[in-house]
């Protein structure tokens, strides 16, 4: 199979950092499910044994945001909601990336009126947009799956001695 | 059912004035805002009546109506298994009413709603408090001169 062919032989392999870095932080996505409402639903499809989200490294929804890489925000952000949403990604240590999952969070949706956020980039800054209402749980896999394309594209000097303000910019891109 | 509410209304309290109206087979009694209270009671109290339930307190807007405002009671009585509907008109220069919340705690809520979203003050409510949105907010959304989308700037968002 995989790595333990190469191993039977001499027992080395040759890469780079910046790869075997990637190669791990993308392959062990752990999500802050941000359940808000009904694309919570979908994203515990996800989480089950149909879809199984494990099948690509991210089966560890963790529920304290200190030990996630990215946050699935799954539901409406009213504004009130807004200050809780940016509190937990605060607290999230970096490097982090979002997925603003379904029409509510990419644009406020079909509840274009006062109390919505019309979009969670207006205070976050949003990895992927997610189509769908809600959306199917294979396109949230295809969500994950370019997440993970993305951290792959990263070096680890993207991380190193960046203030968080320049790091925001770098995930952004 | 129409007599009995109206005659056990009578009875209790003679020097009201009281309208009715139907409409698909509902009852309406629209009441003066000074008598709310009092009618409350008697038709919470009444051993004929008994709307010991209160379904939902919400209110109308006119909008350019002379009494722009018109709070609506819903009320059931288990006894009679009967629906009744409530009213009062408030016009906006004097935009406060007595609570029913000493005749239904229920309504408590039901008139922060109410205070909430249409800027109708409850008299001697014990906690007259915003109900959904931010406390310092300065306005009244379902009023009829609230834009859909809200007014910029009005509801903090986090800085990014």
């Amino acid at each position: 199979m995989g790595l333990e062919a190469k191993l039977t032989q001499d027992g080395f392999l040759t890469t780079k950092i910046d790869a075997l870095l990637a190669w791990s932080r993308k392959s062990s996505v752990w999500p802050m499910p941000m359940g808000i409402s009904c694309c919570a639903i979908e994203m515990m499809a996800v989480g089950g044994p149909k879809y199984d989200i494990a099948r690509f490294g991210s089966e560890v929804m963790r529920f304290t945001p200190r030990q996630c890489d990215l946050m699935i925000v799954a539901g409406t952000v009213t504004y009130k909601m807004s200050h809780v949403v940016k509190k937990i990604y605060d607290q999230m240590p970096d490097p982090k990336w979002v997925i603003a999952m379904g029409a509510c969070t990419s644009s406020g949706g079909m509840y274009r009126s006062y109390p919505v956020v019309q979009g969670i980039d207006q205070f976050l800054p949003v990895d992927i947009y997610l189509a769908g209402c809600p959306p199917r749980p294979d396109n949230l896999l295809n969500a994950l799956i370019q997440i993970q394309e993305k951290i792959g594209r990263t070096k680890g000097r993207d991380f190193q001695n960046k203030p968080l303000s320049e790091l925001n910019v770098i995930q952004n891109n | 059912m129409k007599e009995i509410i109206l005659n056990q209304l009578n009875a209790s309290l003679p020097n009201i004035q009281v309208e009715t109206s139907e409409f698909k087979d509902e009852l309406t009694i629209q009441v003066q805002k000074k008598d709310i209270v009092e009618v409350c009671k008697v038709l919470k109290n009444d051993s004929e009546l008994k709307f010991i339930h209160c379904i939902d307190v919400t209110a109308i807007d006119w909008a350019r109506r002379k009494d722009r405002f018109t709070v609506v009671y819903h009320l059931f009585s288990l006894k009679n298994k009967f629906q009744l509907v409530v009213k009062a008109d408030v016009d906006e220069s004097d935009c406060n009413i007595d609570t029913v919340s000493s005749v239904w705690r229920s309504a408590n809520w039901h008139e922060r709603e109410v205070y909430d979203m249409y800027g109708i003050t409850f008299n001697f409510h014990p906690d007259l408090r915003r109900m959904y949105m931010p406390e310092e907010f300065e306005y009244h959304p379902l009023r009829k001169d609230f834009p859909v989308l809200g007014i910029p700037g009005s509801l903090p968002l986090p800085k990014k």
